[in-house]
């Protein structure tokens, strides 16, 4: 994957294949310690200790069920490639949380990339699993949360091509104004 | 720069539109977003129909997602489907073909052959 982006909106969406109905995905800068957390939490199905003990291992996958495959492997390889490390927490019947973390400023560490667009793919399941967003660099936050944008909407689904098109630029502009340098 | 009151705007808009809509069973397009596809562009694909139906107000289109289906050679993919037709599953896509299906296929009833690996539920 070219972009820490496109890890998240793959995590992401093992969440939503898991059965979750919320789901928040954290990106955390701390440019003072020089390090940078994602975090993808659930209230998915979750896994077992069996499944969470092979979860990061590629020729582990349960075919019937796809929980696990490449995704999780590949960002555990990026991880430790930025001196980072990958962290997985999982109950069943309550849910996953993945936390990735890297060294910030890492010459391996991939581009952030376009979160605008990775919210806007995931918010085209809103209906079914509503989505916080939160971007954090160093005291500075942006936040949005589906379920508010819903209310703001009214009888307009968020899922609307128009609102998810506005949704993905606002996000854009709203992790830029935090100072983000990932 | 986007704001709120910009998407106020879309929403008064788009009730105007509601009340004359009848939003059940309209086309739906599936992405494919495994791994597989994420990592071959199905990011790309999503946004360039979004983008598209958004600037043709193609409101009655829904767009949802799925797994991988098991080409993952042949990604992006993605599974139109237009009520009382058969389903067309077009694969190996760029941006711009997305947004070509869209004008071709959902506008004009056309199938894009150049891109469809097969036509029907048993393809």
């Amino acid at each position: 994957m070219r972009e820490l982006s496109l890890h998240i909106l793959d995590i992401a969406r093992n969440s939503i294949e898991a059965g979750a109905t919320a789901l928040q995905v954290s990106i955390v800068e701390h440019q003072d310690t020089d390090a940078l957390e994602l975090i993808v939490r659930d209230n998915g199905r979750g896994m077992d200790e069996d499944s969470l003990r092979h979860a990061t291992d590629a020729f582990y996958t349960t075919r019937e069920t796809r929980k696990v495959g490449l995704g999780l492997p590949l960002l555990k390889a990026t991880c430790e490639r930025c001196e980072g490390a990958l962290d997985i927490r999982s109950k069943p019947g309550e849910g996953t949380e993945v936390r990735a973390t890297m060294r910030l400023t890492h010459l391996d560490r991939p581009p952030l990339g376009d979160m605008g667009k990775v919210v806007q793919a995931l918010a085209c399941e809103a209906e079914r699993t509503s989505l916080r967003y939160r971007h954090q660099t160093n005291g500075k936050r942006f936040e949005i949360d589906t379920r508010d944008l819903q209310k703001e909407l009214g009888n307009v689904p968020v899922t609307d091509p128009r609102v998810l098109c506005w949704l993905a630029e606002f996000v854009r502009n709203g992790i830029l104004s935090t100072g983000s340098k990932a | 720069m986007k704001t709120r009151e910009e998407l106020r705007a879309i929403r008064e808009r788009a009730r105007e539109a509601l009340a004359v809509r009848d939003s059940e069973g309209g086309p739906r397009v599936v992405v494919a977003m495994g791994t597989c596809g994420i990592a071959a562009g199905a990011r790309e694909i999503v946004s360039a129909l979004l983008d598209e139906l958004s600037s043709r107000e193609l409101t009655d289109v829904s767009v949802t997602q799925t797994g991988c289906r098991g080409l993952c050679d042949r990604e992006p993919m993605v599974e139109v489907i237009v009520p009382g037709k058969t389903g067309v599953t077009y694969c190996r896509l760029t941006p711009q073909a997305m947004r070509r299906i869209v004008a071709d296929h959902l506008v004009n009833g056309q199938v894009v052959t150049e891109y469809a690996i097969g036509a029907g539920p048993e393809a």
